[in-house]
């Protein structure tokens, strides 16, 4: 996970005295079996327009039935992110393009499923999101000949309709993002919570989660700028590299004496930058009306209470969670790690066998990123492991080697392997000893150090690791070392 | 006056009792066909062969003695708007060419279901768009009781089809009025269900809130009959409603004593007199047989056909943007997408579906919206609220099914909204989403016939049925 940064950055790429405000609408194609309105599978993958049903293809006569399961995933994300849930209507949103069978796009407009919820970013940010609301899917055009793998100038295009009626949430969050560094984690943080409540695979090189990016730019205090929207953001990376980009131009240009005209326009990621797609004055008239095949959407609230009931444990409560089992910063990079992996649980687990929690959580992140959510080596087992470093009767060093051996075999003995190993951590007098041997062969680094220089230790540690062949733990080294300083 | 041909009931208990047989009378009505249908054109398809394999399936049933439908053998016609499997489907419309659906409409499963014969796809207004059928792009269908007359429309060619004895009863669909007019204009029982009541499955959209399938037959109980058969609960239909078919036999020699017959007052004129007359007897008639008329008034009603000619426009302009020569139907070639489109839709589609494609597009436009499909949404609304006050005091509300009998060809083609104004009656149930139906009562101006409207509330079908069996009855 690329931002599982410890602390929010509020770092921007703008000269100084002006400020981002960026909305994102992100569009999530929803985990179900069949698609919005017919019994097509919803499969990613398959042969083209294999997929495919009356419905689907938008052939005379045929009606939209709407799938009760994709109500209710729409339904578990939109109490995921803390959002009201509402009675909803479906509309029409008109436009022709080969990809787009009946011509017109089902989707909620002005009563959307889920409306006014929020979501949490590291150091406490609040991010509102407007409304969370369902649409099918287009189907997916490709263009062959041409240049610019566009329609205009191909020389033919091909459309599978496998994607076509395929259930989506579109999330908009308001415009409280501030930089890219949010934004990025916003976009994850919805990745995390979307794969725990199982509303989506949530895959951004599948399109399976897609990102448009509302930017503009103002000086603080100012009224909001004229905003363009970016299309074709394909990664997390992405999404913080175009932000980054059509803000800094936006900015140029009002310095340059420029007006920001509102378009939207193209993220190219190989060129890093932005292009014009089309202006407000060119964009389509989509001439929404209530869609009249459909009826209207009222979750009564025994349905949606029975969902809040039977959400998981979100990533944030699951994070603070794991912070407090462990003593570490709830934004650290071990606790997000370990909670995306979904392996906080496992971490509990150990504990409880009576593992030494902070080493768990240490040993989970930096083992186990090839492991499920539930790992093979039995909590016994790594709960073990972590009291024989704990009680000094095996290095960190060796610790880590035994854990090695503890993945690669699913579980063992920690205490047995130590022993097979020929691990043994030194006694204190002989650890005295030995400090006391490289305290005499390095006098320089001794003097530095009693001068004040901690990194001269390393050298003396260093010293009495070579000596003892690893079988030192260096806490006590270092432990010895000061007391002979404060000895002097 | 209407030729009396045999009803559904009367065949369809001739095959079962072996009086007949399925061939022989699916025989009777082709003949009618073959010595007819060249001048009445009330077919864009006779399905000829098909008919007489699916006759000879029943009369093999019958002789096996299996249990058959209630419609076991019974010639029945399609308007060309329902799907049916491998069987071209085309709204009379060029735009359609060439296309076979890879489905049954509900309706024609249930017929199928039924043991009834599809004779054949009868012609229509372009997509529905029309009161004469006028508009199909294969040639208009003409009625049979004068053949230089229309029969009506959109449903024109199921209307002639059952009025020359071709099919024993015809489905047809009724946006505006599509059903009871011509059925008024060729003397025939023409039933506007409420909305919801029958499956839109499978039926091609024209204005998908106010379409409704309904039957044509000669009498009040064969229309009851096939309402039993096509009404209730389709799962594959959202707007279906969650009730059964209504039970309609047996409610038809309830009689009318006690019920409530509304009078609207403040009625739209235009009316012909002798049709105004017609009105005025059926009233008597009821009467006598121990109804009471009240007077009721439907302030908004005139508003009526102004609200329908943007809702119905708006949705059509939607329904039909599929037909774009990307997937079926006719493409006609152009070197870019945009002009493929144009290409295609321009030589597609017929001047009456390209005039209420644009007129819907308008009323939906950004800017227009509020002016225009927005207020015509806020008339639907007075409109039923008008109905439920004046059902307050009243059981069903009667009146003209159309303001004219069967107007000569040519007589309303140049002039859109006389046309139009052909549905003023019709058109308010439809916005309503209410019952209606056209019930034959005796003749008018050239000796044709005229139908009075029973209008009843939501799922008020069986009051309904029981004046218009009485209409019959009186008639």
């Amino acid at each position: 996970m690329s931002n599982a940064s410890t602390a929010p950055s509020n770092a921007s790429t703008l000269p100084d005295g002006w400020e981002m405000v960026i909305g994102l609408e992100v569009h999530v194609e929803l985990h179900t079996a069949t698609k919005l309105f017919s019994a097509s599978p919803n499969r990613f993958g398959d042969a083209p327009n294999t997929n495919i049903d009356p419905v689907t293809l938008g052939l005379p006569g045929a009606l939209p039935v709407l799938n009760r399961k994709a109500v209710e995933l729409a339904i578990r994300l939109g109490l995921a992110l803390n959002c009201r849930v509402q009675a909803s209507t479906f509309h029409r949103k008109n436009y022709f393009y080969p990809d787009l069978p009946k011509a017109y796009q089902i989707s909620q407009y002005d009563q959307p499923l889920n409306i006014d919820g929020y979501l949490m970013l590291p150091g406490d940010v609040r991010i509102g999101i407007e409304r969370a609301h369902l649409e099918e899917d287009t189907g997916k055009s490709t263009h062959f000949g041409g240049s610019s793998g566009r329609i205009h100038g191909s020389d033919y295009s091909l459309v599978d309709f496998n994607r076509a009626g395929v259930p989506l949430v579109e999330i908009v969050s308001r415009p409280d993002i501030r930089n890219s560094d949010q934004a990025r984690q916003y976009v994850n943080e919805l990745r995390s919570i979307l794969l725990a409540v199982g509303a989506s695979d949530a895959k951004m090189e599948e399109g399976s989660m897609r990102v448009d990016v509302n930017v503009s730019v103002r000086r603080p205090g100012e009224p909001l700028g004229t905003r363009c929207e970016i299309k074709n953001v394909n990664s997390v990376r992405g999404v913080g590299r175009a932000i980054d980009y059509e803000a800094r131009r936006q900015v140029d240009l009002i310095e340059s004496g420029g007006v920001v005209r509102q378009e939207t326009r193209h993220w190219d990621d190989a060129e890093g930058r932005t292009h014009t797609l089309r202006s407000k004055e060119d964009a389509d008239d989509y001439r929404y009306f209530l869609e009249p095949d459909l009826v209207l959407l009222d979750p009564d609230t025994e349905w949606v209470e029975a969902i809040r009931a039977s959400l998981p444990p979100l990533p944030a409560a699951r994070r603070a969670g794991l912070a407090t089992l462990t003593g570490a910063d709830k934004e650290s990079e071990a606790v997000y790690v370990v909670v995306e992996r979904g392996q906080d649980v496992y971490v509990a687990t150990v504990a409880a066998a009576g593992g030494e929690p902070s080493r768990t959580l240490v040993y989970v992140q930096q083992a186990f990123a090839e492991e499920s959510s539930t790992p093979r080596v039995p909590a016994a087992d790594l709960a073990a492991l972590t009291i024989l470093e704990r009680d000094s009767k095996v290095t960190a060093t060796q610790a880590k080697t035994i854990l090695a051996e503890l993945v690669a075999n699913g579980g063992g003995d920690a205490a047995a392997i130590a022993a097979a190993k020929g691990f043994e951590a030194l006694d204190t007098s002989a650890v005295e000893a030995m400090v006391d041997a490289a305290i005499a062969a390095q006098s320089d680094a001794w003097a530095k150090y009693c001068a004040g220089e901690e990194k001269a230790a390393g050298a003396l540690v260093g010293a009495v690791m070579k000596a003892s062949q690893g079988k030192a733990d260096g806490k006590v080294v270092t432990a010895v070392l000061q007391a002979r300083r404060a000895a002097g | 006056m209407v030729p009396r041909f045999a009803s559904v009931l009367d065949i369809a208990r001739d095959i079962r009792e072996g009086a007949t047989s399925a061939t022989r009378v699916l025989e009777e009505h082709l003949s009618r066909i073959d010595a007819r249908e060249g001048e009445i054109h009330a077919f864009n398809l006779v399905t000829r062969d098909e008919a007489l394999a699916s006759a000879a399936c029943i009369d093999a049933d019958i002789a096996a003695g299996k249990p058959v439908g209630p419609l076991a053998g019974v010639p029945i016609a399609l308007k060309d708007n329902m799907c049916t499997r491998g069987v071209p489907t085309t709204c009379s419309s060029k735009i359609l060419e060439g296309w076979k659906p890879p489905y049954n409409a509900t309706v024609v499963t249930k017929l199928h279901d039924a043991g009834a014969i599809v004779v054949g796809k009868t012609n229509l207004d372009e997509f529905a768009m029309g009161s004469s059928t006028e508009n199909s792009a294969f040639g208009p269908t003409r009625n049979p009781l004068d053949t230089s007359r229309v029969p009506g429309g959109s449903s024109g060619g199921s209307a002639a089809a059952v009025a020359a004895g071709f099919a024993a009863a015809s489905l047809g669909s009724d946006t505006g009025g599509s059903i009871r007019q011509p059925a008024a204009l060729c003397g025939l029982v023409g039933v506007k269900p409420t909305y919801g009541l029958v499956s839109r499955q499978g039926l091609i959209a024209f204005a998908s809130s106010l379409d409704q399938i309904g039957p044509f037959t000669h009498t009040v109980a064969d229309a009851a009959l096939l309402m039993e058969v096509i009404g209730g609960h389709d799962p594959l239909d959202s707007t279906s409603l969650p009730n059964a078919a209504p039970q309609l036999g047996v409610v038809l020699d309830r009689g009318v004593e006690g019920l409530r017959i509304g009078r609207v007052v403040d009625m739209p004129s235009g009316s012909e007199p002798e049709v105004l007359a017609r009105l005025e007897a059926a009233f008597a008639a009821l009467e006598a047989a121990g109804a009471t008329v009240v007077d009721v008034r439907l302030p908004s009603l005139e508003y009526g056909l102004t609200a329908y000619y943007l809702v119905a426009p708006a949705e059509a302009s939607s329904n039909l943007a599929r037909y774009d020569g990307v997937r079926y139907g006719m493409r006609v070639d152009a070197p870019d997408l945009n002009a493929m489109y144009a290409a295609t839709r321009s030589a597609g589609f017929g001047a009456e579906v390209k005039r209420r494609i644009m007129l819907g597009t308008y009323a939906l436009s950004a800017g227009y919206y509020d002016a225009y499909y927005g207020k015509a949404l806020k008339v639907r609304r007075l409109i039923a609220d008008d109905f439920a006050a004046a059902y307050g005091s009243c059981d069903v509300v009667l009146t003209p099914t159309s303001p004219t009998v069967a107007f000569p060809f040519g007589d309303k083609t140049a002039d859109p909204l006389a046309m139009y104004l052909c549905d003023v009656f019709t058109i308010p149930t439809n916005l309503a989403g209410h019952a209606a139906m056209s019930v034959p009562f005796g003749t008018g101006a050239h000796g044709l016939p005229v139908g009075v409207q029973v209008l009843a509330p939501a799922l008020g079908e069986e009051t309904m049925f029981r004046v218009a069996a009485a209409l019959e009855r009186a008639s």
